[in-house]
Parts: structure tokens; C-alpha cells; sequence
């Protein structure tokens, strides 16, 4: 080895490099260069694995330092999904900005939503304002995208180790989240359905009915991933004992979520801070202590039973509500469109564009101010987190009295948690690295926003 | 005495002196003029900001207790609470530490380890661009949690933009390392004493920090059936 100090996250600097002999591979012969470098007994390889690498989850590059097949130092670079999306919601308004942060984690859209409407509103001073229903919807949302992320993860966690049919049972699953994520909002991803105030329109009608149907559908799926994993001996090997992170590294390096109760550590903001009334719902906090890919893997699967276990308790909470408001009570905060679907698709429901249009000249005026303009926010700052799939999001609102945010940070758990790459990669073995990566369940468009 | 000097003795009377707020920002736009007169849109409505000052005793909850905890530790120390700590402000159920950037390291690690305090968390910096504060321009954001009594607070260092220099506090909390370099990325603080202070989201070769006020978003006309919307910063404004 050329060096020998511990470097897992300093920068490189001109005079590590200088006299250090180089092998380029692009296009070139392997058999020669690894034929010129056994000639000078150079043994230092750096492999670039990303960003464009299939199994990074999208554009995560990876330098990895190996000594044979052991990885001596692994180094992530991020920053090739960086689409500048805080930059963007300053020249937006506050209802906007929905759509900017449901962005980010494009595989959790609803979390970005939940969490910048909780900020918003705490700016705003609304938070005992939202109405039961609307909150319930929120939970609901939340917790069948916890679903739709942990499939995710563990599908194609099983992928990446080459066993497709998981991948395809985790992504059936998946998509029945999907299509009843598809029946409430429109859309698939991207969603835009919470606001600031509550939720864009109430769950269509039988939708309750639907989740229920689904439901059992995903339990189907889950008991065809456990059958094909939990025994599975390749899945154990690979697993168990690989990316080791303990508990006293996830408190330095800041790792929140599944990776931390894998440690041993039962936090989570939903029992911990609870937000969107939490506290009333009956659910448990899944935890191992083994802290590898096995222990990740294991409490994901569990908090999808949990997050199945919660959707029973809202769907009951919703048959209840029925016909309860969904937005704030406020005019001047609540967005004042109405949706419909017509012969040609969704759109503004045609009895509120006759009211607004021919019978109230007040309620045009004021629905113009509200669009065109937005609401104006009290000045001053707020910090909201809650328990996003990957860990704890949290998001940094700044207001300035105006209509736009003055500043808005998201404190991603993806782009946190990949700081442990090195600690978790570094001794293990090359193909370690895929497994390790996977479970820590970065999804790049969070991590560079 | 007339109404207006009874009305401002009776003020003085139940409000401690304060020290006056500092502009923070100042927003322009076509409407929403505040005083009366132009409503044509054309007046060009300026409104001057300020974030809420700062608080008196009592803060309420526990905010009391790990303030008296937190001065009792700088005061032993040697280092002044008064000279490590410039204001407190509670603001919607949330505290806000000033500090002043020379102390902050010690403050950190006070909260992290005193079992009274412990903040054993940090949930990373946060960057935030004041131009119209004078030789206060910029601010990093840190917000710290204790899991073990459950608590989150805010500390907040303000640096002036000629000289953006800011204790690093990954010796104290190494998951600030990221997110340090974030802020560096964008706001262009640097933080002494970072193992690797490089950006992370912008090229390496990158001119400029992109989340400054005075950086433009650099939109281009979106173009649609002919008609053209101009970028976003081009739009009109309102306050």
C-alpha cells in the first residue's frame, strides 16, 4: 500500500497524487496493464464504480481503493442529481413549493409533502387548525409510501444480488401501493397532494374498500418474498455480517431510521415527537442489534407489516370521517379550486368555474389574489422533522412576511446516511459493496436535491 | 401629556427595553404597497424585514433549565456565558441559541456532554443569506437533538461576508461533515478546521456559491403554442 493514514473523507490534495504512477483502463488492455503494474509491484487499484452504475440507485459514484478483493477505502461522490430545487422554490410561492419538494426522494414523494405542510403551517401558526380528517389522510398517505419504499429497497436489494424473481415480487406489491396512491391523487409519483392547510381534495369514494382489498394483496406478496429470502442460504451469506454499522457510529455519523433500529435503537420521531397525531395510533418500533445487511433488511420488512397495521386503524378512522373537511377553514390560506372529472379528464370542477365566473365577482377576485399571488407567512424560522422511510427528514423554513419562502433546506436522511459508506464498505469485500449501498437506501434525487 | 406620550410610557412601563431588531431583508415587489396612496402597481412596494428579536425570562418549558445548565458550564469554564452566547430567542415553540462563531465549538461540545443537556444528535447545518444585514450576512443554521429527554434546539452563528469564517464542528459531531460541506458549497462559509472542505453538490471548478440572494437563478422563457412565460425570477413579484 502507498499510504497508510486513515483518509475515509478528506479531500485529495495535488501533492497526494504527485509521482504516483497511474493506470488508465478505459478502452485499453487489461491484460496489459495489469501485466505493467505486476512488472512495478504497484499494488494500490482504484476502481470508480458509478455514477452512471446500475446497481447506485441512480448516479452515486463510488472510488473504491482495493487490496485483491478487500476494499481498503471506499469514498462516495454525489452532486450528478443536483438540480438546484431549494434554489427554485425561492421564486415560488408557499403552495408551490409543494411541488418542487415532492421531488426530491422520488421513490417517497409524500414525506417531502407532509414535512414542508407541517413546517408551513407551524410558520403560519395553523397547526391545531388542520382538520382530523385531513390529517388522517396525511397518515394514511405516509404510511402506504413507507410501504412503497421499503418494497423498493427490498426488491431490488434482492436484485443486486441477482435474484430477479424478489425484484419482481417486491415491485408487484409495489405497485398495488401505487395504483391506490394512483386512485387518490391522480398520479403515480410527484403527487402534490398535501398543502399547506391540509390535502389538495378528499379520498374519492369506496377508497377505504380499495386500501382494505389491497392490503391483502401486499400481505400476498410479502409472504412470497419471505418464502423465497428468509431460508434463502445466498441471502444469508451475503448478508449477515456484511456493512456493519454500529450504534455509536450511527450517533456520530447522524444515521436516523431503519439503520439505526438495526442497531438497537428504537427512535423514531413517530413515537418519539409524534406528528400527524401518531400517538393515537396502536403500532410497534421493530428493532435488531446485529447492525449488518441482514438487521436492515429484517426491521424494513417488519415496519411494513407495522405500516399495514396502521392503515387498518386510519381506514377505520376515514369510514368515520366521512364528509368531514379536508382543508383548513381559513379562505385565505385554503386553495380554492375545486377538482372534477369531466369527459376529458381532471380539472376544475365545472360548478365552482360557473360560480366563480358569473354569480360571485367577490370569490374571482379572491380566487386570483390567492393563486396569483399566494398567502403571506409571518417572518421568522422553523425546524420540522418527521420519520421519513429512510430516517428522520427534516426541513429549515425561513419566511421574510412574504408569499415565497425565504429559505428552505431539507435535511435528507439519503444524503446523511451515505456518509457511512466508508465506514460500512471499508474491509469488506468488493461485491459487499453493492449489498452495503443498498441498505443504506439512498435515492440520489434526495441526496442532491 | 398627550395620548401618544401616555401610550409610550405605559409601554416602557411593561416591556423590558429591547434592543431594535435588525433588518434581515428587504422585499420588493409590483403590489401589495403596505401604506395607502398607489395601488396602480407601479409604485414598487418595499417592505423591510426583521426576525423576531430576542426573548425574556422565563422561556418556558424546558428552555429555562438547559439555558441556566448551558451558562453554569461556559461561566466554570472560564468562558463567559454572555460572551459565548449573543441572544436567545423562543419563537413558536422553538429555541434559538445565537452564538458568537469564537465559542461555538465549546458550546457544542457542552451540549453533547453534560448529562443534563446531551444533544448527542446533530441534524446537520443549514445556510441562510441575509444581505441586508450588515457584517452579518451570513448565517449557518444547526439544529441538535437530545433523544435521551427528547428536546431540539437551534443554534445559530452569524458571520459577516467578508469574512465567512466559521469553526468546523465535525471534532464534535462528525455527520456535520457532509452537510458543512453543503453549506460551504452554497453559501461560501468556510469552516476552519474541516478534514476535506471541497464542494459537494457543484462541479469542483464551479464559480460562485449558488444559494446566495445575489447569485440569479438563471432561468430560461419557457416556451409553449407560441406564447412565452419569462423565467421565474422575471415574474412579477409580490411582497
Amino acid at each position: 500500500m502507498s499510504t497508510s493514514t486513515p483518509r475515509a473523507t478528506g479531500g485529495l490534495r495535488d501533492e497526494d497524487a504527485q509521482g504516483v504512477r497511474m493506470f488508465d483502463a478505459h478502452g485499453g488492455d487489461w491484460s496489459e496493464i495489469a501485466a505493467e503494474a505486476a512488472r512495478l509491484g504497484e499494488e494500490r487499484i482504484v476502481v470508480n464504480m458509478g455514477p452512471q452504475h446500475p446497481s447506485t440507485h441512480g448516479v452515486l459514484r463510488v472510488m473504491l481503493e482495493i487490496d485483491g478483493e478487500t476494499v481498503t477505502e471506499a469514498r462516495a461522490g454525489i452532486g450528478y442529481l443536483h438540480t438546484g430545487i431549494e434554489k427554485s422554490m425561492e421564486y415560488r410561492n408557499w403552495t408551490q413549493g409543494v411541488t418542487f419538494c415532492t421531488r426530491m426522494d422520488y421513490v417517497a414523494p409524500l414525506f417531502q409533502e407532509a414535512v414542508y405542510c407541517l413546517g408551513v403551517e407551524k410558520l403560519l401558526g395553523i397547526t391545531d387548525d388542520i382538520p382530523q380528517r385531513a390529517t388522517e389522510i396525511r397518515v394514511l398517505m405516509q404510511e402506504l409510501q413507507r410501504i412503497s419504499s421499503h418494497l423498493v429497497f427490498l426488491g431490488t436489494g434482492g436484485n443486486e444480488m441477482g435474484a430477479t424473481t424478489v425484484m419482481m415480487v417486491g415491485f408487484q406489491a409495489r405497485e398495488d401501493v401505487l395504483e391506490t396512491l394512483e386512485l387518490i391523487t391522480g398520479l403515480r409519483m410527484n403527487h402534490a397532494y398535501i398543502r399547506p392547510g391540509g390535502v389538495v381534495q378528499d379520498l374519492p369514494e369506496g377508497t377505504t374498500g380499495f386500501i382494505r382489498g389491497k392490503l391483502k394483496s401486499i400481505r400476498h406478496y410479502l409472504r412470497q418474498f419471505e418464502d423465497l429470502v428468509l431460508a434463502n442460504s445466498i441471502f444469508h451469506m451475503r448478508m449477515k455480517g456484511t456493512g456493519y454499522l454500529s450504534l455509536s457510529a450511527c450517533m456520530a455519523l447522524g444515521v436516523t431510521g431503519p439503520m439505526l433500529r438495526s442497531a438497537g435503537l428504537p427512535y423514531d420521531l413517530r413515537k418519539a415527537d409524534p406528528y400527524c397525531g401518531y400517538e393515537t395510533y396502536d403500532f410497534d418500533i421493530p428493532t435488531q442489534t446485529e447492525a449488518d445487511n441482514w438487521a436492515r433488511m429484517i426491521v424494513r420488512l417488519e415496519e411494513v407489516y407495522q405500516s399495514l397495521r396502521i392503515i387498518e386503524q386510519v381506514c377505520e378512522r376515514l369510514d368515520a370521517s366521512v364528509g368531514q373537511p379536508v382543508m383548513v377553514a381559513d379562505k385565505k390560506i385554503a386553495w380554492p379550486a375545486q377538482l372534477a372529472v369531466s369527459a376529458d379528464g381532471q380539472g376544475n370542477s365545472p360548478d365552482y368555474v360557473r360560480q366563480i365566473m358569473s354569480t360571485s365577482m367577490e370569490s374571482l377576485i379572491h380566487h386570483f389574489k390567492l393563486v396569483t399571488e399566494g398567502f403571506q407567512v409571518p417572518a421568522g424560522q422553523v425546524w420540522q422533522t418527521l420519520e421519513h422511510a429512510k430516517g428522520t427528514i427534516g426541513v429549515h423554513l425561513v419566511s421574510d412576511g412574504g408569499t415565497k419562502p425565504y429559505r428552505a433546506h431539507f435535511r435528507d436522511p439519503s444524503f446523511n446516511n451515505l456518509q457511512a459508506t466508508s465506514i460500512m464498505c471499508e474491509g469488506d469485500q468488493v461485491a459487499d459493496v453493492v449489498v452495503s449501498i443498498a441498505s443504506i437506501d439512498p435515492v440520489l434525487g434526495g441526496v442532491d436535491r | 401629556m398627550s395620548d401618544q406620550k401616555k401610550d409610550d410610557a405605559v409601554v416602557a412601563a411593561v416591556e423590558p427595553v429591547r434592543p431594535l431588531l435588525q433588518v434581515v431583508a428587504v422585499r420588493e415587489g409590483m403590489f401589495g404597497a403596505q401604506d395607502a396612496g398607489d395601488t396602480s402597481g407601479f409604485g414598487r412596494g418595499v417592505v423591510a424585514t426583521s426576525m423576531p428579536g430576542a426573548s425574556a425570562r422565563p422561556y418556558g418549558g424546558w428552555f429555562d433549565e438547559v439555558v441556566d445548565v448551558l451558562a453554569e458550564i461556559l461561566d466554570e469554564s472560564g468562558t463567559s456565558f454572555a460572551a459565548a452566547v449573543e441572544q436567545i430567542v423562543v419563537d413558536r415553540g422553538e429555541l434559538t441559541l445565537y452564538i458568537v462563531r469564537e465559542h461555538l465549538v465549546e458550546v457544542a461540545s457542552a451540549l453533547r456532554d453534560d448529562p443534563d443537556l446531551r444533544f448527542e444528535l446533530s441534524l446537520g447545518v443549514s445556510g441562510v443569506h441575509y444581505p441586508a444585514q450588515t457584517d452579518r450576512e451570513l448565517h449557518a443554521v444547526i439544529h441538535l437533538v437530545s433523544i435521551t429527554h427528547g428536546r431540539t434546539l437551534r443554534l445559530e452563528v452569524a458571520v459577516p461576508d467578508a469574512d465567512p469564517h466559521l469553526p468546523s464542528l465535525t471534532s464534535v459531531y462528525p455527520t456535520n461533515d457532509w452537510h458543512e460541506r453543503e453549506t460551504y458549497d452554497f453559501f461560501g462559509i468556510i469552516f476552519d478546521g474541516h478534514p476535506g472542505l471541497s464542494r459537494i453538490e457543484m462541479p469542483d471548478d464551479w464559480v460562485g456559491h449558488p444559494q446566495r440572494k445575489d447569485y440569479p437563478l438563471s432561468g430560461i422563457p419557457v416556451e409553449f403554442k407560441g406564447a412565452t412565460v419569462p423565467p421565474a425570477e422575471e415574474r412579477r413579484m409580490y411582497l
